[in-house]
């Protein structure tokens, strides 16, 4: 397992900042002490999130025009935002985030 | 009926680049071993044991299954713990029993799981799997089927699971295929006749478009009766080992062979004992175990019925409680791969009669050997639901005796007669 070892910049591109994302509408989000939890249940894939920060911004998606507004809603600063796009990257290669459809096509109902 | 176990790897890889990256956004990246070591909200992995009733007696049953107890939730009582758990937002349940499917309300109450957002996976010998169902559950997203298979050939799984159980096994896997059930999964339990079966299992799992899980036999249930005889020679430990390693990212096993990555890599996976802390069972009676192979008093955290209901005894329980607090390594301390194996599985050490805080008695570095052979007495599981054949022990006394024929010839007794010495010979 490599979940010990943080990831650089290199290793991973950040997300799109200036575009819109927002939670798959197949994931659920559950609050825990470190962070949250998050289920894909068209993947059936589960995803931590390590940061209560990061669940803020997470949060904060669906109604911010870009992710870049969701991190100041979340009250990041400048200079933390790359290493914040790298952990959203991540959600968005595993489907967790996706760009909102112009017609929401809802497969499962949620 | 075999085990839902730990946690599966739905959700593996996504666990290690998720935790990668938000391991990055962290200040000090924790790893998640370490948080999860404190316990969550809410179970990541929950087995709901439906029902003790079975058509079929394994011998390594892991729950003593095969009669019903009477004392069995309700429709009503289950579909409240499903409410409880869509509250608790429980993803989803692993359902397995006995043969869950053996219950007349069971697809009534895995629509009703389903509808209320709590996914379901069940385990099951297939005995229900008609095309028809087939095709049934095919149609729901939020279902999995997990279909139990102790061998690849009739031969080695008869021997364990019963004659016929391997033509209903493979019946149900065709019939799920022929439905479009994708990534269903085949799931094994490794045991010493079935190790050198491995890549077969792998063909046949392709074969039906299923996914093969590997999982490791505890000493739970009947199982402590035939552990001795069926669980993997030390050799066929390294085989599986190297076999997982191979073949990891294809497999899933339920987080069980924790205690093998003292062999070396770590194997994907959590590699903790999430009993109580990730994990934990509820059985037919609506009792809660911290995990579902310690269906024992010991680890008996508190009852659904309850006034405070499944959440408190998560929440709340002394047992529960303590589990989450830092274990100590006792006698694996000083030992180099303590942090790899972090001891291995706790059932399997209290039904073996080792101590709970040394090795585990598949320990791959073979520390527990001397303890095995010093072993007495070994805890007995806490019920026993087997069918009345599936557990004599051998010859029931009985003692027959003859009446002489001078008596036989004498009337029967009336069934009316008041005397206390009556159809006894006079002296």
């Amino acid at each position: 397992m490599t979940a010990s070892k943080p990831a650089g910049p290199a290793a991973a591109p950040g997300l799109d900042l200036d575009r819109a994302w927002t939670l798959h509408p197949q994931v659920s989000v559950r609050p825990e002490p470190f962070g949250a939890l998050l289920y894909h249940f068209g993947t059936r894939q589960l995803s931590f999130l390590k940061d209560r920060r990061l669940l803020d911004v997470v949060s904060a998606l669906s109604s911010a025009s870009t992710a870049r507004a969701a991190c100041a809603a979340a009250g990041l600063r400048a200079e933390e935002l790359p290493r914040y796009a790298t952990a959203l990257a991540t959600l968005a290669r595993s489907s967790m985030l996706v760009e909102p459809a112009p017609s929401t096509n809802r497969t499962v109902a949620s | 009926m075999t085990a839902n176990s730990l946690m599966d790897a739905p959700g593996m890889t996504g666990v290690t680049s998720a935790a990668e990256t938000t391991g990055a956004a962290t200040r000090a990246p924790a790893r998640l071993v370490d948080l999860f070591e404190q316990g969550l909200n809410s179970p990541i992995c929950l087995t709901w044991e439906l029902t003790y009733a079975c058509n079929l007696s394994c011998a390594h049953c892991l729950s003593s299954s095969g009669r019903r107890d009477p004392r069995e939730l309700t429709t009503a009582e289950a579909k409240a713990v499903i409410d409880e758990l869509e509250a608790m937002q429980v993803f989803y349940v692993n359902i397995g029993g006995g043969e869950p499917t053996i219950r007349p309300d069971f697809f009534e109450l895995l629509d009703y799981a389903t509808e209320h957002h709590v996914g379901v996976k069940f385990s099951t010998n297939g005995v229900r799997l008609t095309p028809e169902i087939a095709r049934r559950l095919a149609a729901n997203d939020y279902v999995d089927v997990q279909l139990s298979l102790d061998g690849a050939t009739a031969e080695v799984n008869d021997a364990v699971r019963g004659a016929g159980s391997y033509d209903t096994a493979l019946r149900a896997a065709a019939n799920l295929a022929e439905a479009g059930m994708k990534n269903f999964k085949i799931s094994v339990v490794c045991t010493r006749h079935n190790i050198p079966q491995l890549d077969d299992f792998k063909a046949l799992a392709d074969r039906y478009g299923a996914q093969l899980r590997l999982t490791r036999l505890r000493p739970s249930g009947r199982g402590a009766d035939v552990w001795d005889e069926l669980h993997p020679l030390p050799g066929q430990q390294r085989e599986l080992y190297d076999w997982l390693t191979a073949n990891g990212d294809q497999v899933l096993t339920g987080d069980s062979f924790f205690h093998l990555s003292a062999f070396g890599a770590p194997l994907p996976g959590l590699n903790l004992c999430g009993a109580g802390r990730v994990v934990c069972l509820i059985d037919p009676v609506g009792d809660v175990y911290a995990c579902p192979f310690a269906i024992h008093d010991e680890f008996l955290a508190g009852n659904v019925r309850s006034p405070g209901g499944f959440a408190e005894v998560w929440r709340d329980s002394s047992l529960f409680r303590r589990l989450r607090e830092p274990q100590q390594g006792g006698a694996c301390t000083s030992c180099s791969f303590y942090d790899s194996c972090k001891g291995g599985c706790m059932a399997a050490k209290f039904f073996t009669g080792l101590p709970l805080d040394g090795p585990d008695p598949e320990c791959v570095q073979g520390h527990a050997e001397s303890l095995l052979d010093a072993r007495r007495e070994v805890p007995k599981p806490s019920g026993d639901h087997s069918h009345s054949r599936t557990r004599r022990t051998g010859a029931v006394p009985v003692s027959l005796t003859r009446r002489r024929t001078d008596e036989v010839r004498r009337p029967p007794v009336s069934a009316c007669d008041e005397s206390p010495l009556a159809g006894f010979p006079r002296t």
